[in-house]
């Protein structure tokens, strides 16, 4: 299972690349691989508030649909437009062409609270 | 994730597992979801062949003299239409002509009747046929005892060419690498192909030679996931889904299938009455007009303001690219071409009732 050494992950399996006071947010390889066949995002709003912990958007694969939750809070800046004609994107680049949105964050710290790719890979039993 | 310590396991467990396959639960057991991915091996069957894992479904041998008599009484359709090796597709009732279970009952022999039922009904149904049987007649439970497996999609009489001779709806008693199985041109793909049930013992190998057989033509085994995406688009019902206790064959639009012209059959009265006065809500197929998420059990169906019914089964059709599925509404609307919506998150997205099949098929 692939788990970048340059991000953080939750254990509800989103990972965030941390971009100055910004985080990418994406689903981990492992997510992606549990859902299979990707074909639906909901991203959240551009604008609106997420709170880490909550639910904010909602990826749904052919068998179901999966809640996905902010890592951190703030303000969402850009979702990634692809993922409307092309939602599969998640499956095949989980980590790159595959992220969901991004957040300007209100507390930076929270990213402290995040698990560490070595933590993560313990969290699946990888 | 839920325990599975009391699913039931099938004899090729070992044999999914050791190919990676993504393991759940159904009906309680303990049954391969996909192998690569639902898409992948949706595609496998409808473009060449796919090969599934049934050994969780029921069998019964129901035989004797008054076999055919007592079957004609416990189910729907009428047996005496059949003649020896062919199979029919038919419901299980109860008293109110609500579905106990949908089968396929094969005439194996003059008065010999293979049965097969669903996972999670073997306990209930055979309960049922023990206390509604009236007359003497042997009715065994064979379901541990037998494994299968479904052959399915266009190439799947190059895999078994020894098979090409058996109709649709056809069974024949046939030796498959020394194995004796009963052979089914049946499914619930809407493709061509076979349903094999072979003795327990002899399933891995089965299992085994098919995938082996099949390689040049493509072959993938494939997952409870495709199975779904296969039947819906076909607008195939699931018991437990879109047929139960709860819903009649008039409802769920399975009429030619409840046969008025034989004597009488457990639900008959019921039934009867719902064809002279009219039912009040149909099952329908129904697909997405529009990019939506895809539809799921238990969202509601729109007409306008008014809710009209609710979906009992939906997915994203692979081979039509849009969500699709099964839901009842109310009979005013069940006619192909209504314009329709589906609430999903609290938004509206517009849909169609279709005729079935969702796809059309050439067979």
């Amino acid at each position: 299972m692939n788990i970048p050494k340059n991000l953080k992950y939750a254990k509800s399996h989103e990972w965030v690349r941390v971009e100055g006071n910004v985080a990418v947010v994406g689903i981990t390889d492992h997510a992606q691989h549990e859902m299979t066949d990707v074909v639906y995002v909901e991203t959240p709003t551009v604008d609106s508030r997420v709170e880490a912990g909550k639910e904010c958007a909602v990826v749904e694969s052919v068998k179901a649909a999966s809640d996905i939750y902010a890592p951190v809070s703030g303000d969402v800046i850009a979702v990634n437009e692809e993922l409307s004609g092309a939602p599969e994107l998640l499956n095949e680049d989980p980590y790159g062409n595959g992220w969901i949105f991004k957040v300007k964050m209100s507390d930076p710290g929270e990213v402290d609270e995040l698990l560490s790719p070595d933590d993560y890979a313990h969290h699946i039993g990888a | 994730m839920h325990g599975t310590a009391s699913l039931k396991r099938t004899p090729l467990y070992a044999a999914h597992v050791g190919r990676g396959a993504k393991m759940v639960s159904f009906g309680g057991w303990e049954m391969p979801a996909c192998y690569t991915g639902i898409i992948d091996e949706h595609t496998a069957v409808r473009a060449r062949v796919g090969l599934f894992d049934i050994s969780h479904m029921g069998e019964f041998l129901v035989a004797g003299p008054n076999a055919e008599a007592t079957l004609n009484v416990l189910l729907t359709n009428d047996l005496c239409k059949t003649s020896v090796g062919q199979g029919q597709y038919t419901l299980l009732c109860n008293d109110t002509g609500g579905i106990i279970d949908d089968l396929i009952a094969y005439r194996v022999e003059p008065s010999v009747f293979l049965l097969v039922v669903n996972a999670a009904n073997i306990e209930k149904d055979f309960t049922w046929m023990n206390v509604r049987t009236t007359k003497s007649i042997v009715l065994d439970n064979l379901s541990d005892q037998m494994a299968a497996v479904a052959l399915q999609g266009p190439a799947a009489t190059n895999v078994l060419p020894e098979a090409q001779g058996i109709p649709h709806f056809g069974i024949a008693r046939l030796g498959i690498l020394s194995q004796q199985c009963w052979v089914a041109r049946t499914g619930y793909t809407g493709e061509d192909g076979f349903e094999i049930v072979c003795d327990a013992g002899d399933a891995r190998t089965l299992w085994s030679a098919l995938l082996e057989r099949g390689q040049p033509f493509g072959i993938k085994p494939c997952g409870l996931g495709a199975r779904d995406t296969l039947r819906l688009e076909m607008g195939y019902p699931l018991h437990g889904n879109d047929i139960t206790e709860a819903t009649t064959p008039l409802e769920a639009g399975l009429n030619k299938f409840v046969s008025f012209d034989k004597g009488d059959f457990i639900g008959r009265a019921t039934l009867s009455g719902q064809r002279t006065a009219g039912v009040k809500r149909k099952l329908v197929a129904f697909k997405m007009t529009d990019k939506s998420p895809p539809p799921r059990p238990h969202y509601l169906i729109y007409v306008g303001d008014r809710t009209v019914g609710e979906i009992t089964s939906g997915t994203q059709s692979p081979s039509l690219g849009t969500g699709v599925g099964l839901g009842y509404v109310e009979a005013g609307v069940a006619h192909a071409g209504t314009a329709i919506e589906i609430e999903i998150r609290g938004r509206r997205f517009p849909a169609v009732v279709e005729q079935k099949p969702l796809l059309k098929r050439n067979i």
